[in-house]
């Protein structure tokens, strides 16, 4: 696959000589911080999904939103890209610079405006830390819940950006649930608040518009959370089963018996392996899968809930089922999930995070068929799941030094987001599509449907500025990329060359 | 998948409501788009050819272990709810019911969410996807049955509470929960300032509850949990019990407060968490606090600068409830700042190029 900004399948960029978009920014923003020299440059050339990499044209880190909303409008006029980057933690390459574009890097906006322990929310600026709003709710017994991995080094605004999820998103929903309010500058730098304190504003419902909508629409400049008071008590269980199948069908006894599980995850052997060698989280090494299962809520319910699932994963064929005796062991068992892509990391040169979502029914089918593409590629897959909201992330093993190792886990990567797609599922839970699964919107969607982001865009960016070639393929890229989905045997627009 | 009782009125009618609105967009013609036409009176009166939604509906698939149901917008709610209530699962935000005729499509429609709103989430939050009808007649899928899905842009979510003007709601997909194995409802005797400082207070607990409102001297509170959960809850809380009735007579406005007496209009307030009372001058007993005072329903003969003022300086908006022909409000929602209308025009403009998807029900310009 060819990542970088091919202008013949992902749209034509006006260019603009680097010195003149310089000078011409210096002048009109002369406080802001503007790097252009490669060496400055470079460690912004990638974000999480590190294989890809591109030297932007300009980093600008403004400070103020004047400094922004100027930034916004010289671009505008000057019709040059803008790419938005946090943290640079999404592993979806949403935040790839543009070697024409600016990139602009939101992590000076790093301020929690407030915390309101009454109302039970908090204003925080987009760079802010996702774990840092909770650390700053903690002394009032509240936190934010949606708690992606990466949740010590993201910031609030790329979760937007990605409508970020977590190990507790059945529970407790996705970035989209826990937003109440945004403000926005758009392309034209216009301010604009979207949503409200309230539960809910007049108009249509555009703050759902903007989350997950990967800077394509605006750029966030604030964001107001719900906060949740903390659970009285966590327990978790760890149940091993000698048959992957069986941890699955487990997983649908546990919601069928009417719990819904704070975290319900799943690792196979290969991740189990992983994790046991990098962090001893005393997980069983002989299982074929194991289920971490947290239960969370009043201490009493909880431990009925715990009795409830202990009698469910028994009766589902659990070869061993452990509850975490105190919060130490807790925490070691998360350590162990939550560190599952490092540790995989150390078991490979390079590996390749999937994160597809699929019905949970649909799991034993689409194992079998990741175990099958592993077998015929000889590259090692490990899965760890969101087991509670069929949230798979298969992890490649491979090595990028060796000739056509990553093309070929890419093929892989790309043919297990196809298997979900085709078992009613999606090609991203909650990394968000980025550059990286640009070709597989086009397996999702069919080329009526993709018009209708195209137009969505357009209401918002007409002059398609903001972070292009992103999120959504144009038609060309579809029709090249060959897996357009042909509706009533129509090949739509067929005026459209086939390359 | 469970086996579903096909009830012989379920079809799906999708092409030819397809076929109606290609139609409608080839001649330039404007849509009423109506479901049960229970919802009529929720914004401005709209003129034009009747779209029926009605006759397209049935559940099309329900796994309950998946806690996801999908169905065609024409489906009675309450034909949805007992389907649900079979498998001891519900809709969590507790969509009102206006009528026996209210249809899902409806309730998606206009986006309206009952008392447990603040607690478990608005009807948009449970949307996973839809297929919608396009302007071009085409039926679209967005979103899906996966409780995550983070492909394209959120356009299901965006149709929840657009109230049909940027497409027709076809069929919806929606995440289910359990329903909780035990409730209580309590009444405790209170003023408004000391039952708000109380949610408040409560509010910042892990405690099971799932409804909160204020009326006359009296703080209402559901819980619903675990049996350990409630049962403590109740024993801390005290009070005298309460009819679960209550929140369903709430949620559908045929409490008593509900019926207004001459030049009074319902207006539904919506406020920030932790609002003190508005200084308005309107009786007491002419408010209703739901939503732990969040949501407070208000019959005055106010006019609406008046409350919407007053709301905007709290940081909140107000919606009246009472059609412009019985003397309600001509406007009915809030005005947009100018730059959000600019943006909502943009979207009207391309995904309904002629003004063909219910014309100034939301606001007159569009």
């Amino acid at each position: 696959m060819n990542i970088l900004f091919d202008e013949r399948l992902d749209g034509e960029l006006v260019r603009r000589d680097k010195h003149e978009v310089l000078t011409d920014l210096q002048q009109a923003v002369p406080s802001m911080t503007l790097l252009h020299r490669e060496e400055d440059l470079r460690p912004f050339e990638c974000d999480g999904l590190a294989a890809y990499r591109v030297l932007p044209m300009l980093v600008a880190l403004p400070e103020s939103l004047d400094q922004v909303e100027m930034l916004l409008k010289r671009c505008h006029a000057l019709d040059v890209p803008v790419v938005t980057r946090g943290a640079g933690t999404g592993l979806s390459g949403g935040a790839l610079p543009l070697e024409q574009g600016v990139l602009l890097v939101m992590s000076r906006f790093n301020k929690i405006v407030s915390v309101d322990p009454d109302a039970r929310l908090a204003r925080v600026q987009p760079g802010v830390r996702n774990l840092a709003i909770s650390e700053a709710a903690a002394p009032y017994g509240l936190y934010y819940a949606p708690d992606p991995s990466s949740q010590i080094a993201c910031s609030i605004g790329g979760n937007v950006a990605e409508n970020a999820g977590g190990v507790h998103c059945l529970k407790y929903g996705l970035t989209v649930h826990n937003v109440l309010r945004v403000d926005v500058l758009t392309i034209e730098g216009e301010r604009m608040t979207l949503g409200a304190e309230s539960l809910d504003a007049p108009g249509f419902d555009l703050l759902a518009l903007m989350n997950g909508s990967e800077g394509m629409l605006g750029v966030v400049t604030e964001i107001t959370v719900k906060l949740l008071p903390k659970p009285e008590t966590a327990k978790v269980l760890m149940a091993s089963f000698d048959d992957v199948e069986k941890a699955g069908r487990a997983v649908g006894d546990i919601i069928a018996a009417g719990i819904i599980p704070g975290g319900l995850e799943m690792m196979d052997r290969l991740a189990i392996k992983a994790a046991e060698d990098f962090v001893r989280a005393g997980y069983p090494l002989d299982a074929e899968a194991i289920l971490l299962c947290e239960l969370d809520g009043v201490e009493a319910d909880v431990d009925d809930d715990c009795e409830t699932v202990r009698r469910v994963l028994e009766k589902a064929g659990a070869t061993q089922i452990q509850q975490a005796r105190d919060e130490l062991e807790r925490a070691k068992f998360w350590a162990g999930r939550k560190n599952a892509f490092p540790a995989v990391g150390r078991m490979s040169p390079d590996y390749y995070c999937m994160d597809g979502t699929i019905p949970r029914r649909e799991l034993p089918r689409v194992l079998k068929g990741i175990a099958a593409l592993s077998e015929q590629s000889g590259l090692a897959v490990a899965n760890v799941f969101h087991a509670g909201d069929g949230n798979m992330h298969p992890l490649i093993l491979f090595d990028a030094n060796k000739e056509g190792e990553l093309a070929l886990a890419e093929d892989v990567g790309g043919k297990i987001l196809e298997l979900c797609v085709a078992a009613g599922g999606s090609i991203t839970g909650e990394h968000g599509v980025g550059r990286e699964k640009i070709n597989q919107m086009c397996s999702q969607f069919q080329a009526d449907e993709i018009s209708v982001f195209h137009a969505l865009k357009a209401a918002f960016d007409e002059k398609r500025l903001l972070n292009p070639g992103k999120n959504i393929p144009t038609l060309a890229r579809c029709a090249e990329f060959g897996a357009m989905h042909v509706h009533n045997n129509e090949l739509p627009h067929p005026e459209l060359p086939r390359f | 998948m469970t086996d579903l009782a096909i009830h012989s009125a379920d079809r799906d009618i999708a092409d030819t409501l397809c076929d109606q609105v290609r139609t409608a967009y080839e001649t330039r013609t404007p849509l009423r788009i109506v479901g049960g036409d229970t919802r009529a009176f929720y914004g401005r009166p709209v003129e034009g050819q009747a779209l029926c939604l009605a006759a397209h509906s049935g559940i099309v698939s329900y796994d309950p272990v998946e806690l996801v149901v999908t169905v065609r917008a024409g489906t009675r709610l309450d034909a949805l709810q007992s389907a649900l209530f079979e498998h001891h699962q519900m809709l969590p935000f507790e969509p009102p019911v206006f009528g026996e005729q209210s249809t899902i499509g409806g309730a998606v429609a206009t986006g309206l969410s009952g008392p447990r709103r603040p607690w478990a989430g608005a009807a948009r939050d449970f949307v996973l996807g839809t297929r919608v009808i396009t302007q071009e007649g085409k039926l679209l899928r967005f979103g899906g049955e996966v409780m995550k899905n983070v492909a394209g842009y959120d356009l299901s979510r965006l149709m929840a509470g657009a109230q049909g003007t940027l497409g027709v709601l076809a069929d919806i997909s929606f995440k289910v929960l359990p329903i909780p194995t035990a409730s209580h409802c309590l009444r405790l005797s209170m003023g408004v300032d000391d039952a708000l400082g109380k949610l408040a207070e409560l509010g910042r607990q892990p405690l099971p509850i799932t409804a909160a409102a204020w009326h006359a001297g009296e703080l209402f509170i559901r819980l619903e949990g675990g049996e350990s959960s409630v049962k403590a809850t109740r024993e801390r809380l005290g009070g005298e019990a309460l009819d679960a009735e209550f929140w369903t007579a709430l949620r559908d406005h045929t409490l008593d407060f509900f019926t207004l007496t001459e030049g009074q209009a319902l207006w539904r307030l919506s406020l920030p968490p932790h609002t003190p009372p508005l200084s308005l001058d309107i009786a007491e007993t002419d408010i209703f606090y739901d939503w732990a005072g969040c949501q407070r329903w208000v019959k005055a003969a106010l006019d609406a600068k008046t409350l919407r003022d007053a709301c905007q300086a709290a940081g909140g908006h107000a919606t009246c409830y009472t059609p412009e022909a019985q003397g309600g409000a001509a406007e009915p929602f809030t005005a947009l700042n100018a730059v959000v209308e600019k943006y909502h025009r943009n979207l009207k403009t391309q995904l309904d190029a002629h003004g063909i998807f219910n014309p100034g029900r939301l606001y007159a310009a569009f």
